[in-house]
C-alpha cells in the first residue's frame, strides 16, 4: 500500500493541521491494525516532508491545495474558488478583526507573553476592550501573570491565531526578526513601589531575544 | 473647543486608532521625516485635531491628551535657549527632547505596519475553506443505546403531544385537577403490577393536554428520584420504563 495515498486520505478526513510527526505516528498505528509495516526510514519526518512537497505539486491541477499552517498540513480549497464556495454556505464567515484589534494582536504576537500595560505603552491607547474581543475571538489567551509588582495578567496567542492568519508558526510572522528585537517603551510604573531587593532582577519576560 | 455657532455637525473626521496613529498621519501629511519632526507645526495641528474630536468618548480623549501634553512639553523645551534648558535627569537625553517621542513613534509604526501585513493574510486566509473544523464525521459517533436521557424522553413526549393534538376536538369544559404527586403515585401503582411499561402506554387513557403534561412531569420526577429508569432497546424502538435499583421513597 502506498503511504502517500494513505496520507492523502488522512488529510482529507482530518479536522486539524497534522504535523510530519502526527502523520508518521498515524501511519504506524494504522499499519498495526491493518497488518502492514512501513520501514522506519520512510516514516521519518524528513521523508514525509519530501512526500508532502511532491504531493503539493501534484495538486496543482486540482481545485484544492496543501497548506502548511499551525505546525501541520491541511487540505484547503484554492483562493480563486472562494466566491463559489461561499455561495454554498448561508452563513457569512465571522467578521474580520478591526484595525485597532489587529494592531493590538500584532504587539502580542511579536512580544508574547505581554501585559496590558506593555501593550498600551506601545499603542498609546487603552486596550482593555480590545483584549476582551481578542480573547472572545479565540486568537489570544491569558498566559499567566508576570513576575513583576502587581502581578499583571500576561497574554499570548493561540494555535487558532496561527490558523486564522495561515501562519506555520510564530517565526512565520512578517518581519519577525526585527519586531522581536525592537525595544518596547516602558509601561508606566505600577502603583505599588518595587521592593528594593527586587531591583536587581530585571523583569524576565521582556528580555527574551 | 466646539464652536456652538457652527452650523450643524462636522462628521467627516478620519478615525484614528490612537494618538500615535494621529501623529503619524500628521507627519505623513506634512511630508516630514519621523526622525526630524517640526514640533511646533505638529503640535499646532495635533491640538486642532483634538478640538475637532471633542465629541469622542472620554477614555480615547484621555489617551490623546497625554500625547498633547508631551508635545507641549517638548515644544516648551525647544523654545528655551540652549543654556537655560533644565538639566535632565539622564544627561545624555538632554540633547534632543524629541527623541523619546520619536522612538515611540518609530516602534509604533513597525507594529502598525505588521498589523497591516496580518490584515492582508487574514483577507487571503478568509478565502480558503477547510473541511469542517469542529465536527467529526457523523458516522464515527456511536449511537448510544440502553439507558435513555432526558432529551429522548422529551422527544417521545413531543410525539405524544402531537398525537393528542390530532385527537383534540370539541368537548365540554370542566375543571382539570391533576397534581404531579397524584400522578407519581398512580404511575408507581402501575409499576407494581408489571416489570416494564412502554412509555406510550402511560398516556393511553390520557386525553387532555394538561393531563399529558402532568403525567410527563410525574415521570420525570420519578426518574429524577431514581425510582424509575427509562431504556430503549434499539434506535427507533419504544422507550420502556422500569424500576431502577430500589430506593425507598420517603
Amino acid at each position: 500500500m502506498e503511504p502517500l495515498k494513505i496520507i492523502e486520505a488522512i488529510l482529507f478526513a482530518a479536522n486539524r493541521p497534522l504535523s510530519e510527526e502526527d502523520l508518521s505516528v498515524l501511519l504506524k498505528r494504522g499499519g498495526e491494525t491493518a497488518g502492514i509495516v512501513f520501514d522506519e526510514q520512510s516514516l521519518s519526518p524528513e521523508n514525509i516532508r519530501q512526500w508532502m512537497e511532491d504531493y503539493s505539486r501534484r495538486l496543482t491541477d486540482t481545485g484544492i491545495q496543501l497548506v502548511s499552517v499551525a505546525g501541520g498540513y491541511r487540505l484547503a480549497t484554492r483562493e480563486e474558488f472562494a466566491p463559489w464556495i461561499s455561495a454554498m454556505f448561508d452563513e457569512a464567515k465571522p467578521p474580520r478583526l478591526s484595525a485597532p484589534a489587529l494592531e493590538t494582536l500584532a504587539v502580542i504576537a511579536y512580544r508574547q507573553p505581554i501585559s496590558r500595560a506593555e501593550i498600551e505603552a506601545v499603542r498609546g491607547v487603552a486596550v482593555g476592550g480590545v483584549l476582551e474581543t481578542l480573547v472572545d475571538r479565540g486568537v489570544i489567551r491569558v498566559a499567566g501573570r508576570a513576575d513583576v509588582p502587581g502581578r499583571p495578567l500576561i497574554y499570548e496567542t493561540t494555535t487558532y491565531f496561527l490558523e486564522h492568519f495561515g501562519l506555520r508558526d510564530l517565526n512565520d510572522l512578517p518581519n519577525v526578526e526585527e519586531l522581536k528585537r525592537v525595544k518596547l517603551p516602558d509601561p508606566p510604573a505600577p502603583e505599588t513601589p518595587q521592593q528594593p531587593e527586587l531591583l536587581h532582577e530585571p523583569a524576565g519576560h521582556t528580555q527574551e531575544n | 473647543m466646539l464652536n456652538p455657532d457652527l452650523p450643524g455637525w462636522r462628521v467627516s473626521l478620519p478615525v484614528f486608532d490612537g494618538p500615535l496613529d494621529l501623529l503619524l498621519y500628521l507627519i505623513k501629511k506634512e511630508e516630514m521625516s519621523i526622525y526630524d519632526i517640526q514640533i511646533g507645526k505638529i503640535t499646532e495641528q495635533y491640538l486642532e485635531h483634538l478640538n475637532e474630536m471633542r465629541e469622542m468618548d472620554l477614555e480615547v480623549a484621555g489617551d490623546f491628551l497625554v500625547v498633547a501634553a508631551t508635545l507641549l512639553y517638548i515644544k516648551s523645551r525647544t523654545l528655551l535657549p540652549e543654556d537655560q534648558q533644565m538639566a535632565e535627569e539622564e544627561p545624555e537625553e538632554g540633547e534632543d527632547p524629541r527623541w523619546e517621542l520619536i522612538r515611540q513613534l518609530v516602534e509604533y509604526k513597525k507594529f502598525k505596519d505588521a498589523s497591516f501585513e496580518l490584515h492582508l493574510r487574514q483577507t487571503r486566509q478568509d478565502k480558503l475553506y477547510f473541511r469542517d473544523v469542529d465536527e467529526k464525521p457523523v458516522s464515527i459517533i456511536p449511537l448510544g443505546l440502553g439507558e435513555v436521557g432526558v432529551f429522548d424522553l422529551v422527544k417521545a413526549f413531543q410525539r405524544i403531544l402531537d398525537r393528542a393534538r390530532e385527537k383534540e376536538g370539541f368537548r365540554e369544559i370542566y375543571e382539570e385537577k391533576y397534581t404531579v404527586s397524584d400522578k407519581m403515585q398512580s404511575i408507581l401503582n402501575l409499576m407494581d403490577k408489571t416489570e416494564t411499561l412502554l412509555f406510550t402506554t402511560l398516556f393511553n387513557d390520557v386525553t387532555s393536554r394538561p393531563e399529558i403534561v402532568v403525567t410527563f412531569l410525574a415521570l420525570l420526577e420519578l426518574v429524577r428520584l431514581k425510582q424509575l429508569k427509562a431504556r430503549q432497546s434499539d434506535v427507533f424502538g419504544e422507550i420502556e420504563i422500569y424500576r431502577g435499583p430500589t430506593v425507598t421513597l420517603s
